[in-house]
């Protein structure tokens, strides 16, 4: 269990202080994969390495089942920092050894025999898909593979928090989704918690069940993944919802204002599915119930995330206006979201 | 007499070769172990003044401050200044000034706060990143030196000392003039003072071999170690 508590970390620059990080209240429970989101300058870097020692809060503490990291020093912090495993963007890996011995690294550190460090390094090599590769150097490797050393390199101590600072921000798509594909695959293998911060909201519905939406220093928005998708409050977070679920709003409100100027006689509705209704059939056995209408479907998307689906449906209805309220009626009864966008 | 025109330079039979290999011997000792002294000594003093710099301890910027003065002063003297100045502290150190021993002391100070500024360049030149990894991860400092600085920082380590030790070959030919024995004793006294050039060009081929070695042998550690591409 991780806790901020009244976090603040203040910058003395020349241009006077900067508010880095200002009162931060957040838990985070074992197990959980949380991502804390936001555009650059908000924060997520000092406040993560809180987590580690790598920078002190200026004031309120941060705690880790209980032990106050905040006022550690000396070798009381760096054993802390063995049981705390870190990835980074550029993935930090030393070029002059090979994958075996980066990932031997950290168990250098903590000072164990090099025989045990080598037998660790291997199997870890192996549950990061790099058997085989073991001696080759990070020159000599993809970015995807460079970034599965630099989890292998901070699991190696048998951590119980995972720090991922940005770790998807500098890989293409594919790529980015087969590492998260890893952490995922990590967290559920070794229950280790990760806390993943990135600007990107794709690796939050991949992968995260809690989020938190940093702006300005502060959290301005935090919940289950899913609670926040459904429902953004903050105008960051509908930014950052929009360009996941919507990527093409504008797109479709060219298409729907097209669509009533082409078909004025039609009903144009949005629905909005969250979690296990968009598994369900709905609108076709909407479609069975009210036979005499048509239905066009102008757009839609439905995104997987951990926490079950999410996506919206644009959809015009043209027919019998009585059979239309009565499909209107029929989704809502399945607590499915719907806003006419325009009717006749 | 000998000839003083340019046939001179190919009187080979006036060669003492015995005297000749003597003299390449002492300037290769002396090269080889100014070299492991300077190598030591400036890859300590290069990391001082890197530990210490920004720091936020007054003590520690006050060191600094000095390991950096020292460093500017003695890279600035000219060498040949160098060597007569330090002259009563070499006496007092390897109890006489003549000889390939007595050049000891100021072809040291003179490269070693030379290649302690390379060395301090190559550390500043690691991505820090590399070190926040390892700090991540619960490293001592000592740790970080040994570990991470060091083995990172080991190409330009490397090519950083085989340009130092070209500059002390051309160091200890100025230190043979003034009797530190060596091949530039040797061209000096027994090739400029007796006339004599064919002397004074073997001790060039040789020192120009000499100096093709290192080079060769520097850029093939480099290329050994360097595995960043």
């Amino acid at each position: 269990m991780i806790e901020f508590k009244d976090v603040t970390k203040t910058f003395a620059t020349k241009q006077g202080a900067v508010h880095a990080v200002q009162d931060v209240n957040l838990s985070i429970e074992d197990g959980h994969i949380y991502g804390i989101v936001g555009y650059s300058g908000a924060g997520k870097s000092t406040l993560v390495r809180m987590l580690n020692g790598l920078e002190t809060p200026t004031s309120g503490s941060v705690d880790i089942d209980g032990v106050e990291i905040t006022v550690l020093t000396g070798t009381k912090l760096r054993e802390q920092r063995h049981k705390i495993g870190m990835i980074f963007q550029h993935f930090n890996l030393l070029w002059s050894r090979t994958v075996l011995q980066n990932i031997m690294f950290p168990l250098e550190i903590a000072g164990q025999s090099k025989a045990a460090a080598q037998k660790k390094a291997e199997h870890l090599a192996d549950l990061v898909g790099l058997a085989g590769r073991e001696q080759a150097y990070p020159s000599e490797l993809s970015g995807g593979q460079k970034q599965r050393v630099g989890i292998a390199r901070a699991l190696a101590n048998d951590p119980q928090i995972l720090l991922s600072d940005e770790a998807t921000s500098a890989l293409d798509p594919q790529t980015t989704d087969e590492v998260l594909d890893l952490l995922l695959d990590i967290n559920k293998k070794l229950n280790l918690t990760i806390v993943l911060i990135t600007h990107e909201m794709h690796v939050i519905r991949k992968i995260a069940d809690h989020v938190a939406v940093m702006e300005d220093g502060k959290i301005v928005e935090q919940g289950p993944v899913l609670e926040v998708f459904k429902r953004p409050k903050q105008a960051v977070t509908k930014r950052f919802v929009n360009e996941e679920v919507t990527p093409s709003l504008h797109d479709t409100t060219a298409v729907v204002e097209q669509l009533v100027a082409k078909y004025p006689k039609g009903t144009i509705v949005q629905l909005t599915f969250h979690g296990d209704q968009a598994k369900l059939p709905i609108v076709s056995e909407m479609l069975k119930q009210y036979g005499n209408l048509d239905l066009n479907i102008i757009e839609g998307n439905i995104h997987q995330t951990q926490e079950g689906a999410i996506g919206s449906l644009y959809i015009q209805i043209t027919g019998d206006p009585a059979d239309i309220d009565g499909a209107l009626a029929y989704l809502q009864k399945l607590r499915v979201e719907t806003e006419v966008l325009n009717r006749e | 007499m000998n000839d003083q025109g340019l046939s001179s330079y190919f009187q080979f039979s006036n060669v003492d070769w015995g005297n000749m290999l003597t003299s390449t011997w002492e300037t290769l000792w002396l090269t080889i172990v100014s070299m492991i002294v300077v190598a030591i000594l400036g890859i300590a003093l290069g990391l001082l003044l890197f530990e210490t710099t920004d720091s936020h301890n007054p003590l520690v910027r006050l060191l600094n401050w000095v390991v950096a003065l020292f460093v500017n002063v003695f890279r600035s003297i000219p060498f040949i200044i160098l060597i007569v100045l330090l002259l009563p502290i070499t006496q007092k150190l390897v109890g006489t000034i003549i000889g390939p021993r007595a050049a000891l002391p100021s072809l040291i100070i003179s490269a070693a706060p030379f290649y302690a500024r390379m060395v301090e360049l190559a550390f500043h030149e690691l991505d820090h990143g590399v070190v926040e990894a390892a700090e991540s991860m619960g490293a001592t400092r000592w740790q970080i030196i040994r570990k991470v600085l060091l083995p990172e920082s080991m190409p330009a380590l490397v090519s950083g000392i085989t340009v130092t030790t070209i500059s002390l070959i051309g160091y200890t030919a100025m230190a043979g003039a003034i009797g530190a024995g060596g091949l530039g004793n040797l061209a000096y006294q027994d090739g400029f003072q007796s006339n004599n050039n064919a002397i004074t060009l073997v001790a060039t081929v040789i020192i120009v071999i000499i100096v093709f070695i290192f080079q060769f042998l520097g850029d093939l550690a480099v290329k050994h170690i360097d595995k960043r591409a």
